[in-house]
């Protein structure tokens, strides 16, 4: 039924360490924070340490056994005899000693700093993930999901990735080529010089090479992503495109993104290839040079063809790892734009939290209290909310009528404190909102928003959202209640239907009363409807607030409707314009007082009859 | 119905578990790939895409085996440098002699890499182009039921993760031919210069493969195993970005983290898991590396002793050791390559092969502006499948300027009458008449022209206030989309925005209210400027004051065009000439307002029952009058 099966809990009681840990550390620069982070696994990180310079210390022994292993072999024609064959033997079996010694260095030197980076990666997503979650809503007005996405997909990988990409490596490379220089130039100075020619150039555009490729890279990202929104737009806008026939015209839309990111795509493989090749070449030659001169100094007797060989050797053991200076480069480069971007969410200070040692709200009866309540949203120049008061006691139901952008929404998403407020108060129970816990806010506090996000799951475990431990009958009641059971029990699946993004597609309607389902089943001391049933039928609307009314007796209900007819049963119904309550009463009341309300209701009961419309118009 | 109790929730039952009905993120299983490598069928059909290049593709060939011959040829130059020109008895000339030969290969290598890597590499990109462009534009002509039944993500991920899978193929398939011709090209040269050092070096060669036939099923689990819980993790952490607030709203924060910590140390184990696969090889290989090494110094060192072989040949033997299992493992590699190339082509070709059902008759006419403008039903049957007719012997005519409205329950199949006008789905019986031609007798493009249409969801699209009005109209100048927005109501909301008619609209229109997209969706109609159109009017409530703007709109929008109108507001019915109702597919009744509430039938019925919209009438109600005889 559920896509999850409830499981035994994993003793993990280091997730918020780690997530602690994520925060530590604002004072260091992106590199140094991510590695000190990476020690956090400090036998791990030490083996892969250890490991690494002992692999990179064998690879460099076998170039030298090798030359042994030539010079050995030609000096069995000479000093002909036993000693000579089990010298060549011995030499052979070391070879094969260093070359399995190697292997298992190697294998431990990436396992480990690979496990680094996962452990660090896993952790850090948890730290992300737990930040999304408390971050407020202004928070979220003012960052895109697509942008966090990126954030916790890319950015979050860049960073992880930095202990073996770029630490590591950078004391493989250390290793490799400072020891395998000391070795090649303590042999010979001038065949040494000749050897490691190549290390330099092929360094610098190996480096160059990855950093153009980056920089083309993201632009190539942003290409593509245009071209896939062309695509995306079209095949789901389908319906508008053939309405238009515009058929042609979107071909030429597909064809101008798919030019612009194939020309990059071309670049790119230009910038490779020229890099690439030019690389190969230069360590080739440098190669030619040791031979050349090399066979000299052997012709000469200056040198045993061992040397030369193992010379030869060094160069090929050298050629890879010299080219992997780019990367490590650009490695580093990315580690330090991704870990500005990702510890600068971090770091995000937290514009609502809970004040240590809160206290839970204790609900006795149920009272709203506005008091003189001003909020203004970040950045904007005028108040959204500019002194509003209102009480609302247990039972009652308030109806908040005004223009769109009057803020009625607003002072809906005050109450849980998904925003705090700049001046004033709002109580429950006489308890100031900011002043207990969240959590129990939250639970007393039902908004149903006017756009209700469907998870992809049953039904069941939508309605069970926000207390997943609810018994069945308890769901049911609550679909009941919002009018939706008898749907449900109508689909093939019934309660187990998926829904969502990838499941069933509800109607407006049908989400709305879900989303109300949700709310109901947490049974909060104040219901807020933030204009939820304006895909809901008058009729179906009316009978969920009779069957809320049933048992939520004693709440206080906050109604915010454009349809009038809603609210003609409310205690009170308030109008706000500009952030101000311009009138207040019953529907009878504010019909009679021939206000900004009565305009409303007769704009809303006598649209037929002022326009016409057709043929009847010209 | 009984009250919610506080012991309905059952926290004890679960003691130290996760909560029996929570989840976080959801995931589509993606198919596992472990398909044919080669399937005939499949690459005749890429190859008519790769063709065009093909002779880039021959060059690149040509280019990576001259490539493959100048790595070969290498380490035979340093041993005969070693043997001829620096041994006792060596002669210095021949020492030049190979050093000039090592200057040529390496000109040559770099030559031929430069070619090989250039050419492959543009020709892959070309290619995944050239399938995503076709595609998309069979896309374009598919039918729509084919679209209706199929969802966009899936076509998404043919477009792209199924054209780059064949890119990376078609990567490394020419390097592959390389690799297998190393791999003989070592055989043939070690055996050559000795042929029982080259046997007893070989011998280890095998081995490898053995091993890598049996770790491969095992490890290629591993890998995909850890693929999928990364896109599990993944999936996990968008849903809690994109549901953040409904999250925070309902308390779940807790529970949420709990569960994606569990997705997210899956997916730890199943990396490490993958990744112990992985490094595996390396000390097996090394070992491999090791023994032929070992045998060559011991063995090869006898052969010396016993005069049968020179140093050089050694050496040489020492640098092919170097290359030796790379081919081998790039090669088993491309094995899984190929596996997915093919899934992927198949999936490609699917694609193309979606016929296209409505097409443009051979002699079809070009409906113009002159036309009448008439709208005519005969006889007209309708179904999404044959046995399930949504539109029974539906008649009507719409006069020229008329406005009619199309009423109905859900269901009652308005919506495809309404395509039907726009040819979006093909008559099973009957005819639907545009201007006094069958809708199958004039091409799509003119009846598009002639035919504007504004569907219930206003679908913006990503761009400017002023591309979105415009739209295809490439003859609409800015003055026209000016007039369009006044006309409609827009202008002065656009004004208001930053950039005014350039400003961006992001993520389809996001930033905008619902009322402001409708508005837009009316100007975008307007500037099409048809001679017929057809509305399905939006169900969502929008307030009042939107609302009445949308409705001096629609009057702007009719005025000296046909109208159908799919109605579900009061006002515009009334407003209309002419009401047609529709039950359970068939026209029941048709007249104006008048009539109808005369003839007491279905329309009197709902409309005496005061609903906001005739959408959301309980089925029982409907059900409770039964279809009437129509009337005119």
């Amino acid at each position: 039924m559920t896509t999850d099966k409830p499981g035994r809990v994993r003793s993990r009681g280091d997730a918020r360490a780690h997530v602690a840990a994520a925060h530590a550390g604002r004072n260091h620069g992106p590199l140094t924070r991510i590695t000190l982070y990476s020690f956090r696994h400090p036998w791990q990180a030490a083996a892969a340490i250890g490991a690494t310079v002992i692999a990179a210390v064998l690879q460099l022994l076998i170039p030298r056994l090798l030359g042994h292993a030539v010079d050995q072999a030609q000096g069995i024609l000479t000093t002909a005899g036993e000693g000579a064959e089990q010298a060549l033997f011995w030499t052979a079996m070391s070879l094969l000693a260093v070359s399995v010694a190697r292997g298992f260095f190697t294998l431990l030197q990436n396992y480990y700093s690979e496990s680094v980076g996962h452990h660090v990666g896993y952790e850090l997503r948890l730290a992300f993930y737990d930040k999304v979650q408390r971050l407020s809503y202004s928070y979220h007005d003012r960052v895109h999901s697509g942008d966090l996405i990126t954030l916790g997909l890319l950015d979050l990988d860049g960073l992880r990735m930095f202990f073996s990409t770029g630490f590591i490596r950078t004391i493989l490379l250390t290793v490799l080529i400072g020891v395998g220089a000391y070795m090649l130039l303590s042999t010979d100075m001038v065949l040494g010089l000749l050897a490691l020619s190549f290390v330099p150039f092929v360094a610098w555009r190996s480096s160059v090479a990855q950093l153009t490729l980056r920089a083309t890279w993201l632009v190539l990202q942003e290409k593509l992503s245009a071209l896939t929104r062309v695509m995306e737009e079209n095949l789901g806008g389908i319906r508008v495109v053939r309405a238009f026939s515009a058929q042609n015209f979107e071909l030429g839309k597909f064809d101008a993104a798919s030019r612009a990111a194939l020309d990059l795509a071309h670049e790119r493989v230009q910038v490779r290839v020229r890099n690439t090749s030019i690389m190969t070449f230069s360590f080739f030659v440098a190669m030619g040079l040791v031979l050349w001169v090399g066979g000299n100094k052997v012709m000469a007797g200056d040198m045993s063809v061992g040397t030369l060989a193992s010379f030869l050797t060094f160069m090929t053991i050298l050629q890879m790892p010299v080219r992997q200076l780019g990367l490590m480069v650009n490695s580093f480069a990315r580690a330090a734009t991704c870990g500005e971007r990702f510890y600068g969410f971090l770091d995000q200070p937290l514009e609502i939290e809970d004040a240590p040692g809160v206290a839970d709200l204790e609900v006795t009866d149920g009272t709203l209290h506005f008091e003189d309540v001003r909020f203004t949203y970040p950045g904007a120049k005028y108040p959204t909310l500019d002194g509003v008061s209102f009480e609302a006691r247990a039972g009652q139901t308030i109806g908040i009528v005004g223009a769109p952008g009057s803020g009625k929404s607003t002072l809906a998403h005050l109450i849980p404190r998904f925003y705090d407020i700049s001046g004033g108060r709002i109580t429950i129970d006489g308890q100031d909102v900011s002043a207990v816990s969240l959590a129990s806010l939250r639970r007393a506090v039902g908004v149903v928003q006017q756009d209700s996000f469907l998870f992809t799951t049953t039904i069941e475990n939508n309605i069970a959202y926000g207390d997943p431990w609810s018994k069945e009958t308890k769901i049911e009641r609550a679909a009941e209640s919002a009018q939706l059971h008898n749907y449900i029990m109508g689909l093939p699946a019934g309660y187990d239907t998926v829904v969502g993004e990838r499941g069933v597609s509800l109607s407006g309607g049908q989400r709305q009363r879900l989303s109300i389902a949700r709310s109901l089943v947490l049974k909060p001391a104040v219901m807020v409807f933030d204009d939820s049933t304006a895909a809901i039928d008058a009729g179906t609307e009316h009978r969920i607030r009779s069957a809320i009314k049933r048992f939520a007796s004693n709440r206080v209900t906050l109604v915010i409707s454009h349809r009038l007819s809603s609210l003609l049963h409310a205690d009170m119904i308030l109008f706000l314009d500009g952030g101000k309550i311009v009138e207040r009463g019953t529907h009878e009341e504010l019909l009679a007082l021939g206000g900004r309300y009565r305009a409303l209701y007769d704009l809303q009961t006598r649209p037929v009859d002022d326009l016409e419309m057709g043929s009847a118009a010209r | 119905m009984s009250v919610i109790e506080d012991n309905d929730s059952d926290v004890a039952a679960f003691p130290g578990q996760r909560p029996p009905r929570a989840s976080v993120g959801s995931h589509r299983i993606e198919e596992e790939v472990f398909g044919k490598a080669y399937d005939p069928k499949t690459v005749r059909r890429i190859w008519a895409f790769v063709r065009p290049y093909r002779m880039k593709i021959y060059l690149s060939v040509a280019a990576v085996l001259v490539f493959t011959a100048t790595q070969l040829a290498i380490p035979l130059i340093i041993g005969f440098a070693i043997d001829r020109g620096m041994v006792q008895g060596g002669d210095a000339t021949n020492l030049l002699w190979a050093v000039a030969a090592f200057a040529v290969v390496v000109a040559i290598n770099y030559a031929a890499s430069w070619v090989q890597e250039s050419q492959v590499g543009q020709v892959a990109e070309n290619v995944l182009f050239d399938m995503r462009r076709a595609m998309f534009a069979q896309l374009q002509r598919v039918s729509l039921s084919f679209m209706d039944k199929t969802e966009v993500g899936r076509l998404m991920s043919r477009l792209q993760g199924d054209v780059n899978s064949m890119q990376e193929f078609l990567e490394t398939s020419v390097i592959s031919v390389g690799d297998v011709v190393l791999l003989f090209g070592i055989v043939v040269v070690l055996l050559t210069l000795d042929f029982r050092l080259g046997l007893l070096t070989l011998s280890t060669m095998p081995i490898l493969f053995v091993v890598r036939i049996f770790w491969l099923p095992p490890a290629k689990r591993a890998f995909w195993a850890a693929h999928e819980s990364n896109s599990i993790t993944n999936g996990a952490m968008a849903e809690g970005i994109n549901g953040v607030r409904t999250v925070q709203n309902l308390d779940r924060q807790k529970v949420n983290f709990d569960l994606y910590d569990d997705k997210a140390y899956a997916n730890l184990r199943t990396q490490l898991t993958g990744s112990r696969y992985a490094q595996v090889m390396v000390p097996i290989v090394d070992t491999l590396t090791g023994m032929a090494m070992a045998i060559v110094v011991v063995v090869g060192g006898s052969l010396v002793l016993n005069g049968g072989l020179q140093i050089g040949v050694i050496v040489a033997f020492l640098f092919y050791i170097q290359r030796f299992f790379d081919p081998i493992r790039s090669l088993t590699m491309q094995y899984s390559i190929m596996q997915r190339a093919m899934t992927s082509g198949r999936r490609i070709t699917d694609v193309l092969d979606i016929p296209a059902t409505i097409n443009d008759k051979p002699d079809a006419v070009t409906l113009t502006r002159d036309m009448d403008g008439s709208v005519e039903f005969r006889d007209v049957v309708f179904g999404y499948s044959a046995d399930r007719p949504v539109l029974r012997n539906v008649s009507f005519t719409v006069k020229p300027g008329e406005t009619v409205a199309l009423v109905g329950p859900t269901g009652s199949g308005k919506t495809s009458a309404m395509s039907l006008v726009h040819r979006f789905y093909e008559v099973q019986g009957g005819a639907v008449m545009v201007g006094g031609h069958d809708v199958r007798d004039v091409t799509q493009e003119s009846l598009g022209e002639q035919v504007a249409m504004v569907l219930q969801e206003p679908f913006l699209f990503t761009g400017s206030i002023f591309d979105n009005i415009r739209y295809n109209k490439a003859s609409a100048t800015r003055e026209d989309v000016i007039a369009a927005a006044r006309a409609v109501g827009a202008h002065d909301f656009i004004e208001r925005l930053p950039g005014g008619y350039d400003s961006v609209l992001e993520q389809r229109g996001s930033n905008l209210s619902l009322g402001q997209r409708q508005l837009l969706s009316f100007a975008r109609a307007l500037v099409a400027d048809a001679k017929i159109l057809v509305l399905d009017e939006a169900t969502a409530n929008i307030d009042s004051y939107t609302e009445r703007q949308i409705q001096k709109a629609l009057l702007t929008l009719l005025e000296g065009r046909t109208g159908m109108v799919i109605a579900h507001r009061l006002a515009t019915i009334r407003g209309a000439d002419r009401i047609i109702v529709l039950q359970n597919g068939e026209l029941i009744e048709n007249g104006n307002h008048d009539e109808l509430m005369a003839l007491d039938g279905l329309y009197a019925r709902l409309y005496n029952m005061n609903y906001a919209s005739f959408d959301d009438i309980p089925d029982e109600l409907v059900a409770a009058g039964g279809p009437r005889a129509a009337s005119t």
